[in-house]
């Protein structure tokens, strides 16, 4: 909305250009003011029960921008050919085959990281993300933008799954990544790990937390009582 | 008797909502109203309530490996598997339309008060979870995994129940304005799992 007046100099009356601001937009919109996680409230689902560690958030945020960026690309391609009523269906089955693709890739090349994920790969496609702007992205948008789109969307919820799983591996084993973060020596003088920050509750507080902290600056996202 | 521990399992200590975090989707955008909450929360459980089962004779007699065996013993290493994403979903999405054409046709009040949040449900993660749950763990029995939808809908049922009320009563109290909302519902379902995490180890 705001930032409508601060990219309008840099969009070129030229004949839409690939990145053109407008372009733009739709993948930097996401990251912040229209965050799926935070702001759309979308694929919440998938968001908390992976964050444990970093690692399984990012193969998570992986997947979803293949899902999200492919199924928005093949069904704006052919939204036309969609009768409405089987829309929703037809959607399902364009993202399943999909996340079926991503689970068989997971089991081939990374078997660990699917036998943690478990049986949240398959919940993609019932990610929200997925179905929400396939809905009100694609079906109304060309493949290019609906591309972009998908992108972005994938990009805002890839990087609140770092954060919350950031926040919960460093409080909760010390470690981000694998790597050991808090040194030795601040165990040595008794410093312990929260255990709590692994329990699953966690990640919805960290979420609150984080959405408070975004609010806090960002004021126009504010919900009236 | 363990059938009982199924049920008081999936409802209390493996809860969709504070476990497992599925269907938040709609947990968090139903539950202004403990009205709308409860249904939703029974349309969650009838649904479930059918589709683990049937995706359970799905998955034993169709997708496993082996489990073509039926049909001739020629199939018997067949392994359709990697098809149940596939199958889950379409069974869900062909339920939930099925259910909400005949609720409207034989029972218009029913429609009225659950019609609306039946279209939600095709695409309620807590749905396809069960069936996915239901698949992984490998119930040995149809009144197994019956019984384990009907549980995950029940738990599912009282977490979103039970957060409405919450939500309904904090309207009046002093919120800081960047937490009002989402913020605030989140950090309550985090304590409200934290307490329902008390009821962990429960064996009948």
């Amino acid at each position: 909305m705001s930032t409508e007046t601060t990219t309008a100099k840099v969009a070129k009356k030229e004949k839409e250009a690939l990145f053109s601001a407008k372009r733009m937009k739709l993948i930097t919109d996401p990251l912040n003011d229209n965050n799926p996680v935070t702001v759309q409230v979308l694929g919440i689902c998938s968001a908390l029960a992976i964050t444990v560690q970093v690692k399984p958030s990012l193969f998570m945020f992986g997947g979803v921008l293949f899902v999200v960026t492919l199924g928005n690309v093949i069904v704006s391609l052919i939204r036309n050919l969609i009768p409405s009523r089987v829309r929703i269906i037809a959607q399902l089955v364009i993202v399943a085959a999909l996340v079926i693709i991503v689970d068989l890739l997971l089991k081939a090349y990374a078997y660990d990281m699917s036998k943690q994920l478990s049986v949240f790969v398959g919940l993609i496609i019932t990610n929200c993300i997925v179905m929400g702007r396939l809905e009100a992205f694609a079906m109304g948008n060309k493949w290019w933008p609906s591309l972009l789109d998908g992108v972005g969307n994938a990009l805002g919820y890839g990087i609140l799954l770092v954060l919350v799983a950031s926040v919960r591996e460093i409080f909760g084993s010390g470690t981000w990544l694998g790597f050991q973060v808090i040194p030795q020596a601040v165990y040595d003088m008794g410093y312990v790990n929260n255990g709590l920050m692994i329990l699953p509750p966690m990640a919805l507080i960290v979420v609150g937390l984080i959405i408070w902290i975004q609010r806090a600056k960002n004021t126009k996202l504010i919900e009236a009582n | 008797m363990e059938l009982v521990n199924i049920f008081v399992k999936s409802i209390f200590v493996e809860n969709m909502i504070f476990a497992y975090f599925l269907g938040m989707c709609s947990y968090l955008a139903v539950s202004k109203k403990v009205k709308t909450a409860l249904g939703l929360g029974m349309a969650v459980i009838f649904v479930l309530g059918f589709t683990v089962p049937i995706n359970y004779i799905l998955e034993n007699y169709l997708l496993k490996e082996g489990a073509l065996k039926w049909l001739s013993p020629e199939f018997a290493s067949v392994d359709l598997s990697f098809l149940s994403f596939l199958m889950f979903i379409a069974v869900v999405a062909a339920f939930v339309q099925l259910v909400e054409m005949a609720v409207e046709k034989f029972s218009p009040s029913l429609y009225a008060s659950l019609g609306i949040f039946l279209p939600l449900i095709a695409v309620n993660c807590s749905i396809l979870g069960g069936a996915l749950f239901m698949q992984q763990r490998d119930y040995p029995t149809l009144a197994h995994a019956t019984v384990f939808g009907l549980g995950s809908g029940v738990g599912w049922m009282f977490a979103i129940v039970f957060i409405a009320a919450i939500r309904e009563k904090i309207r009046y109290s002093h919120i800081p304005a960047p937490l009002r909302g989402l913020g605030i519902a989140f950090i309550l379902t985090g304590l409200m799992g934290i307490a329902f995490m008390s009821f962990m180890g429960i064996k009948l």
